[in-house]
């Protein structure tokens, strides 16, 4: 079980999160072709290594966090605000 | 039966009181302190069960967890649990217990017979002689294996025990109480950490338990311990598994040493525990050696003879042999000696050592640059054959009832490996040993192999020390003894024979062998097509031995060969400490509506909407059966009026300037050009194209909507608009709230529904000018306040009256009074399914995550400009076919014929399906069945007729095909 250090809340147990997946992808534009859209809902990269991806606090705020976990060790790196820019640590 | 095995003193068991118990229906004595086996070698039982796969005879092999030969069946009736291992059954008074996979007794096995045909009974047995033909799987081998190679029976009654679960939280976990483990916990509570210790023993103390000499050590160091406020020490808890972020489980028998739990008392409790910083002190597993016959009963670890004869008073036999790679083996056998067990001598491969010197001194003979060659003996051990090594010439048979094995010591890495820290290897061990960690985790001592009881004590303590973030802190600690090791590596004898390098899953090197040569040559691969490790022990004794097999066909070192991954669980956890308190009524939540006591007193039968409990139907005595019960229901909204439970809605408060302009990026209609005081019926898309949900918006005011969505999406839909509204567009002024649970909601339905709630809404004009059909206002009634939306599911006349949960009931009884002269009809969510399906509306069965809105019938209200979500993927050409199965009607072309959710639609003599019924049911309206469907071509089969073909049942039945609104298509009522 992961723990997340939620900014609102503190450190909580995954099973109050929803996982939300990739957190590298925005909703293209309106005016953007549908190939966009296509790579929007599909497309993924699945990295072997630090990822940002979305949980929902569900269990608790309700805040989407955006969280720079690793896929293999699953350590998590930082958690930050969904309007926050996370950077991604060197392997 | 006495204990004719007992020694007079010593050992940590309580002569003064006899505890009886049964063992196959014989009647023995023990003490308390015993565990079962030790119990049972008091009386001098040596056959205590048979192999899994070969009926082998076998009797006690170890003395703690990693046993793989004695497991019982243990209790009776529902308490009944197999594989329970005798090593660490504590004895309690009336003990029962019974042996496993025999037949028809321990002693006179006929399945023993396996082990002629041994020969076919190699690696990937199963795999080879199984294979064909496919069907003979189920019938005949599949049943005669699980007679033959099974281990014991479950209980067959629901088992009457409660289980808890613990939550906790901790600076500092330290498993295991051994020398390491006290000291760690010592000095990470000296220096103020939150210390929680776990022992999976009844006592505390691991091996300090068989070293009389650390006695006085251990009592004051259990003293220090005890006398620390946040020091919480959890005997008889085995940590079983060690999860991401420092979260290991465990499980606590509370009450399995007694015969039964006592009142208010769980037979164990499950802990989840989150620790800061973790202290592996999980000790070492003493290995076995691979020789011919190494598993017949009277064969053991050496560390386990010991342990029998200082902790328990307990001769394991009356004549001992020891053969040993290492000199810790040497001290086992001299305190074997000191109980009064005859000493037939030590066979050791090593050419000359600390221990045969100190061995010869006392005067035991040493076959030194010697090996077991064999065991003589069927079920009990008679004697083992010694031969020089590499001689080629003859061998001695050495006579002994108890043959001593150490095949040097693992540190029990499991736990640390999987909380992944690496393993590497140590030349002096043989053995791996815990890498650098990379999480807060500290290994120490016989676990960090590290040797002798001082040496682990300060391991421990600087472990602790580290645990702590502490400056490391000056405890006692216990004297040093002579750490003399000298092991040499050594794995198996090399003579022919069945040397088994698994005991429990009765694995050969052999066979490991076998496997080799068949292209299993990796370790996991060799794993699982032996076997090897697979059983209830992990191969906690033989598992390096195993891979030192491996390594030698494959020609690399031992250490190249690897493990298997080591997984939780690293010991057996029962399925009621799984489950714990989440069962039957806990197992989920129950939801109930403000007006549930309502409907009970009403005599409501209820059925489940995912955790939610409604009404299905409310029968009266007139009511011949359910169907009456639900036709006369929705014959009433037809023809008078009915009042239905509507609060499992879900419905969400949207807030803010920007409001219209969120709504109208998620929903396909366009909700800004909603009038204040109007409702719209919304649909919404997944960003591909797919209906998600639907419901009804209403507009209170400019900035202030209340949107309603089906029962089952309440919490989806929700997540939904938060995501969107959080990470698409921040930007919008906009607050959301679910207000589910805070608003109650009933449906007044039927041509009576103005009559009867115009009678008891105040503060709002019904009046149809004033209100029409999607109209919204708030009113009171009876001085509660509400929200009366003017919407209909059912096609009739209708209102949803909303009210503040705590007034549901007052709401509710008015609107009951009001309609009594119109004979108002509490109606179900059967009867609501009904009339929702004459009219042509969709639920769940129809959005059920495949249909499009223009496959619904609803491409209308999908907007053509302005974006929203699922705007531009719906437009693929896949979602956008016009061979998409559509929504229609389906009638019985024979009225009366029944018609079948799932069934298939298929035309005369084809048995291409063409679409498929979504919702039947019987019809108020019409006659007979009626029912839903999703067709291709649906739209131009309109009035032709189809096959519905039900193959489950046998079943086909002719349908006309119509259209879906079966009920006032022009959609009057709902405007009169």
């Amino acid at each position: 079980m992961i723990r997340i250090a939620c900014p609102f809340c503190g450190l909580r147990d995954e099973t109050e999160f929803a996982y939300r997946g990739d957190a590298t992808v925005s909703r293209p534009p309106a005016d953007a072709p549908i190939e966009d859209f296509h790579d929007y809902v599909y497309r993924r990269a699945n990295p072997r290594g630090w990822h940002v991806e979305w949980w929902h606090h569900a269990g608790g705020c309700r805040q989407f966090l955006k969280v720079v976990r690793h896929t293999m060790t699953h350590a998590v790196h930082s958690v930050g605000l969904a309007s926050s820019t996370q950077v991604v640590p060197p392997e | 039966m006495t204990q004719g095995f007992r020694t007079q003193t010593g050992g940590r068991i309580d002569r003064s009181q006899t505890l009886a118990f049964r063992f196959d229906g014989r009647s023995y004595a023990g003490h308390p302190g015993d565990t079962l086996a030790s119990a049972l070698l008091a009386n001098g039982v040596r056959l205590v069960g048979r192999s899994f796969k070969l009926h082998r005879p076998r009797g006690i092999f170890s003395a703690g967890a990693e046993e793989p030969n004695a497991l019982a069946e243990l209790r009776g009736g529902a308490r009944r649990e197999p594989n329970t291992r005798m090593t660490t059954a504590e004895l309690y008074d009336g003990l029962e217990a019974a042996s496993q996979n025999r037949w028809p007794s321990l002693r006179w096995d006929l399945l023993s017979l396996n082990g002629l045909i041994a020969p076919l009974l190699s690696a990937g047995f199963y795999y080879k002689t199984f294979m064909w033909p496919a069907a003979f799987w189920e019938k005949v081998y599949e049943p005669l294996i699980r007679r033959s190679a099974g281990l014991g029976r479950a209980a067959r009654e629901p088992d009457p025990d409660r289980y808890d679960a613990v939550q906790a939280h901790c600076d500092v976990l330290v498993v295991g109480s051994g020398a390491a483990g006290l000291a760690a916990a010592r000095v990470a509570g000296a220096a103020g950490a939150r210390v929680t210790l776990c022992e999976q023993d009844f006592a505390l103390g691991g091996g300090l338990l068989s070293a009389p000499a650390h006695g006085a050590w251990r009592e004051a160091t259990l003293a220090a311990l005890a006398a620390m406020p946040d020091v919480t020490i959890l005997p008889r808890t085995t940590v079983f598994g060690y999860y991401d972020h420092n979260v290991v489980g465990a499980v606590e028998r509370v009450a399995d040493h007694l015969a039964q739990p006592p009142p208010h008392t769980p037979r164990q409790r499950y802990w989840t525990i989150r620790a800061r910083s973790i202290v592996l002190a999980t000790g070492a597993h003493e290995r076995l050696i691979a020789f011919p016959d190494n598993d017949r009963p009277g064969i053991m670890l050496a560390g386990a003879a010991e342990t029998y004869a200082s902790r328990f008073g307990v001769r394991a036999g009356s004549r001992a042999l020891l053969f040993a790679n290492n000199d810790a083996a040497y001290a086992s056998l001299f305190a074997l000696q000191d109980a009064g067990i005859a000493v037939a001598g030590v066979v050791d491969p090593r050419t000359e050592s600390a221990g045969a010197e100190a061995a010869r001194a006392r005067g035991i003979t040493v076959w030194a640059d010697s090996q077991v060659t064999g065991a003589s003996g069927g079920t009990a051990l008679v004697g083992a054959r010694v031969a020089r090594r590499g001689a080629g010439g003859g061998d001695t048979l050495v006579v002994a009832d108890l043959l001593c094995v150490s095949g040097g010591h693992s540190p029990a890495v499991q736990l640390a490996s999987q909380g992944r820290t690496p393993l590497e290897w140590s030349e002096a061990l043989a053995a791996h040993v815990p890498g650098p960690a990379t999480l807060d985790q500290h290994s120490a001592g016989a676990a960090n192999g590290v040797l002798g009881f001082a040496e682990a004590a300060a391991d421990g303590a600087r472990a602790g020390a580290a645990a702590a973030r502490a400056a490391a802190a000056d405890i006692p600690l216990p004297g040093a003894g002579d750490a003399a090791y000298g092991l040499l590596p050594f794995w198996e004898a090399d003579v022919p024979g069945k040397a088994f390098v698994d005991l429990q899953d009765d694995v050969t090197a052999n066979d490991i062998r076998l496997a080799h040569r068949e292209g299993y040559k990796h370790i996991e691969h060799a794993k699982r097509y032996t076997t090897h490790t697979m059983g209830t022990d992990q191969g906690k004794s033989g598992g390096l031995v195993g891979a030192a097999v491996l390594a030698a066909a494959r020609g690399e070192r031992v250490q190249d060969v690897g493990l298997p991954t080591f997984r939780p669980f690293t010991s057996p956890v029962t399925w009621g400490a799984i489950a714990g308190p989440h069962i039957g009524q806990q197992f989920a939540p129950t939801r109930l509506t403000a007006l549930y006591d309502w409907h009970v007193r009403r005599g409501a039968e209820f059925m489940d909407a995912g955790q939610w409990l409604r009404p299905a139907f409310y029968p009266i005595p007139a009511d011949a059966d359910a169907w009456a019960s639900v036709l006369r229901e929705a014959r009433a909204v037809r023809k008078t009026v009915g009042i239905c439970d509507v609060s499992t809605l879900g419905k969400i408060d949207v807030q803010g300037a920007d409001s219209a302009a969120f709504l109208d990026r998620l929903y396909t209609n366009t909700f800004s050009t909603l009038p204040v005081g109007r409702a719209r019926y919304g649909l919404m898309l997944r960003e591909d194209g797919i209906v998600f949900d639907d419901g009804t918006t209403s507009r209170l005011a400019t900035d202030h909507f209340f949107v309603t969505t089906t029962t089952a999406n309440a919490g989806p839909v929700m997540a939904h608009m938060e995501f969107h509204l959080q990470t698409c567009w921040p930007e919008l002024d906009v607050q959301l709230a679910s207000v589910s649970d805070q608003w109650a909601g009933m449906s007044i339905a039927g041509p009576k529904a103005r009559a009867t709630i115009g009678k008891i809404v105040q503060d709002l004009d019904l009046s149809d000018a004033a209100f029409p059909f999607m109209a919204v206002g708030d009113g009171s009634v009876r001085g509660c306040p509400v929200r009366v939306l003017r919407i209909s599911f059912s096609g009739e006349q209708a209102y949803e009256i909303m009210t503040p949960a705590g007034y549901a009931e007052t709401v509710w009884t008015a609107v009951l009074e009001a309609g009594e002269e119109y004979a108002i009809t509490p109606y179900g969510l059967e009867a609501l399914g009904l009339l929702r399906i004459e009219k042509g509306h969709v639920a769940g069965s129809e959005l059920n995550g495949q249909t499009t809105a223009a496959d619904l019938g609803l491409g209308r209200m999908v907007k053509k400009r302005g974006d929203f979500v699922g705007r531009a993927l719906s437009q693929r050409p896949g979602l956008t076919d016009p061979d998409r199965p559509v929504l229609v009607g389906i009638r019985p072309a024979t009225r009366h014929d029944r018609l079948r959710a799932g069934a298939h639609l298929v035309t005369p003599g084809s048995t291409e399906s063409l679409g498929w019924i979504t919702s039947v049911t019987r019809a108020v309206e019409l006659e007979g069945w009626i029912g839903l469907a999703m067709l291709r071509g649906g739209a131009a089969r309109q009035g032709s007729r189809m096959q519905a073909a039900f193959p489950m049942l046998d079943e086909t039945v002719e349908v006309e095909i119509t259209s879906p609104h079966f009920v006032d298509a022009e959609n009057l009522r709902v405007r009169g």
